[in-house]
């Protein structure tokens, strides 16, 4: 069949280049598209993502309008969650708990702190459930798919830099300096982006393939939040464990020394790897020491990033992996 | 000059999996106990992992458009074309084959995809515009023709949920008619919309065909389909059996239609499911049984299926679709819907739907045959265009006159009452 179409199309070619010779010097430019089956693991296209940056663009611009639509408070709500979130900590952690926030006072320490953090779990939460929310768009219309979750990130950087300027605020109302550090913010801001993106879109495809894996997107949001201590105490291993220690000994001086030293060691142990593997960390507390002004962590800030430029990779392999499966599963 | 599109040995396969219930995907949930309770399975059954069923929705697929034409795909449901579309609008992969595409691509598989209903007419525009391909430039350049062929222009910051679907529609179109591609996909947009809007889109369809762009166009209104196309391809079961000019595949691809359902049910092919239980006949019979030729408007029927099976089939489940002549689907009678509990089945049987009164207007008619067995786990016969019908005019509202232009499918009894002040 392949040869019989192929034997009379140069016939009708000769016939139809004779009559339009300008409409065959034009197809020479055309771009040829070819379409083949993928499998296995899938390059990142960078070039096509490139063109399509304006349709990233605009999925970023309607995620933003729309939220802000929808809601009666509008963008104030990009302040309100951090805010909130910050006089909780200061009332429970701040006066109650009387955690040590250092030379700054404990709002602005703590606002600092979840500043980062509520815009990575907004941005990675959002980007986990886009591409299952866009099922409409990616069964009708071809683009690459990255763009989705990459867009919600996006519109998480608009949260971010609105809810900056509660931070000014509060800096000017403390009476805080800021120092040159502040210059860093965007490169902060950087690698913030490429974690959320990194996590956004391995929990986009598994939402994807299994559909059930949204319930568990809050509940792991929450339990990195405690995971990550630089939010709400300050960043120094020593003093975090000493805590532990100290209830260590009021323990075993009211008796039941064995069963709870042996807890908390066990405890202690098998976490500690994870906090230190934790990226959020470190990127939280150098957020918080370039910000507010103070010595910068640059040996652990170039191991977040290390970490996050992995976690990145994989994630945007594994999305290029199920990507080519989405329209036919969503 | 190089084709336009060239397609090469193009095929689909789907693996139908008939644990998984609701649609391609699996949960998480249904993975892990599938994965903890699989050795206990296998060491029972000796099942192997996952009872999966092949289905190739497009075999071996292969043909060339030339710069320019305009062609159109026709077939009845489930006859593949939709997924070609999918696979020429690289939305999902092909399993086999290779397809070359000389220029720009441009797919309408959908009118309004991605229209947010919170955003404006003139957000949208740009949205839907960016989401079809278009850059932010075009569309600046092209937005007022935009609007002015959408007729919207002083709704044009009101949110579209606000919009009727009508008006809705005419934006969507309005954006979709400026995209300018050198190959341009369409599957049915033309089936919205009121006629007047509807003429105004065949107008614009004729004018982008006519401008030497390459157009793949799927609709089941061969009306449409032969005004537009010059040249057609029909498909059937996943594969293409004509490739030929519009006139004879249409001339074709109704006679088929007609063939099709003379044939008996027990020889056709083009069936899906396991076969344990197939349909073998179908007729339409009034009250008292006798088979009628046409059914007149508002007529008391059956509808009678017989059927043989090769097994016990417990708890049976039986569905009739009624579509019109071009597959659109109208209303179905569905066992389930109702709670209906039919007894066990062995051997031969036949099933009987009663419809008090045909709410059909004169037109040709056709019935879609589905059989399940217990819980729809498993498709045991489903058989497209089982049977065409016709209805024809019978004065069901007593008035000694037949209603002209009926431009819909249904006719409802009602009451009216006017008050004046």
């Amino acid at each position: 069949m392949l040869n019989s179409v192929e034997e009379t199309s140069p016939a009708l070619a000769v016939a139809q280049q004779a009559s339009s010779p300008e409409l065959n010097a034009a197809q020479l430019e055309l771009p040829v598209t070819v379409i083949q089956p993928r499998k296995g693991w899938q390059l990142i296209d960078a070039k096509e993502l490139w063109q399509y940056r304006e349709l990233l663009f605009i999925f970023t611009w309607r995620d933003v309008k729309v939220r802000y639509k929808q809601t009666l408070l509008g963008a104030a709500w990009a302040i309100i969650q951090p805010f909130m979130m910050m006089l909780v900590f200061t009332v429970f952690l701040g006066k109650m708990a009387g955690v040590n926030s250092g030379e700054y006072p404990y709002p602005v320490f703590v606002y600092a702190g979840l500043l980062p953090w509520t815009f990575f779990s907004t941005a990675i939460s959002n980007a986990g459930n886009s591409v299952v929310g866009a099922n409409a768009i990616i069964t009708k219309i071809y683009f690459p798919r990255l763009i989705i979750p990459f867009a919600s990130v996006g519109a998480a950087v608009i949260d971010f830099l609105i809810a900056f300027s509660m931070l000014a605020a509060l800096m000017f109302y403390y009476g805080i300096q800021p120092t040159w550090s502040l210059l860093l913010l965007p490169v902060l801001l950087c690698i913030l982006g490429f974690a959320a993106m990194g996590i956004g879109t391995i929990l986009a495809a598994l939402n994807v393939a299994y559909r059930d894996f949204k319930y568990t997107i809050p509940f792991l949001v929450q339990i990195w939040m405690f995971a990550t201590p630089s939010i709400y105490m300050e960043v120094n291993e020593a003093h975090l464990w000493q805590g532990g220690d100290e209830q260590e000994v009021a323990a075993r001086e009211s008796g039941d020394k064995k069963v709870y030293r042996s807890k908390t060691d066990i405890i202690v142990d098998s976490v500690k790897p994870l906090l230190a593997a934790n990226p959020m960390t470190s990127v939280i507390a150098f957020f918080r020491a370039a910000v507010l002004g103070g010595p910068l962590p640059w040996t652990r800030l170039g191991h977040a990033t290390a970490i996050i430029g992995l976690v990145f990779l994989v994630g945007v392999f594994y999305f290029r992996r199920i990507e080519s499966r989405f329209a036919d599963i969503i | 000059m190089k084709p336009a599109i060239r397609v090469e040995n193009l095929s689909k396969k789907f693996l139908i999996n008939h644990e998984m219930q609701r649609g391609g995907y699996r949960t998480l949930r249904e993975t892990i106990t599938y994965i903890v309770a699989s050795p206990i399975r296998q060491l029972r059954t000796g099942a192997a992992l996952g009872k999966t069923e092949e289905f190739w929705a497009l075999q071996d697929i292969d043909f060339e458009i030339n710069p320019g034409e305009v062609i159109g795909i026709i077939g009845r449901n489930g006859a593949g074309k939709s997924t070609l579309l999918k696979i020429l609008s690289r939305i999902t992969d092909p399993t086999t084959g290779r397809i070359e595409l000389r220029g720009r691509v441009g797919s309408l598989l959908e009118v309004g995809t991605g229209f947010h209903p919170e955003l404006t007419g003139r957000e949208n525009i740009y949205l839907n515009g960016s989401i079809l391909g278009m850059s932010r430039r075009e569309i600046q350049q092209k937005f007022d023709e935009i609007v002015e062929f959408s007729g919207v222009e002083k709704f044009l910051d009101t949110p579209v949920k606000r919009y009727s679907s009508g008006m809705r529609v005419r934006l969507a179109f309005a954006v979709a008619a400026h995209l300018e591609p050198e190959i341009l996909i369409i599957d049915e947009v033309l089936a919205v919309g009121d006629s007047e809007f509807q003429k105004k889109c065949l107008g614009k369809m004729d004018e982008v065909a006519r401008s030497g762009r390459t157009v793949i166009f799927v609709s089941h209104n061969l009306s449409a389909v032969q005004s537009l196309c010059s040249r057609c391809l029909v498909m059937d079961s996943g594969r293409i059996i004509l490739d030929d000019d519009t006139e004879s595949c249409i001339f074709y691809y109704s006679k088929e239609q007609q063939d099709k359902s003379s044939a008996s049910l027990e020889e056709r092919t083009d069936r899906k499911g396991t076969g344990d239980a197939r349909f073998t006949s179908i007729r339409i019979c009034d009250s008292d049984g006798m088979e009628m030729a046409a059914v007149p408007m508002g007529a008391t029927i059956k509808i009678e299926a017989s059927f043989k099976c090769s097994r016990k089939i417990v708890d049976p489940q039986f569905a009739m679709v009624i579509s019109s002549s071009y597959g659109q689907r109208l209303f179905r009678l569905n066992t389930s819907d109702q709670n209906v509990t039919l007894s066990n089945i062995e051997g031969e049987g036949t099933v009987t739907c009663e419809l008090d009164s045909v709410p059909l207007v004169p037109n040709i008619y056709q019935i879609t045959l589905r059989m399940n067995d217990r819980g729809k786990t498993q498709l045991l016969d489903h058989i497209e265009s089982a049977m065409f019908f016709e209805v024809v005019f019978s004065d069901v509202f007593g008035t000694n006159h037949i209603p002209k232009g009926i431009n819909a499918f249904f006719y409802v009894p009602s009451t009216w009452n006017m008050n004046t002040n």
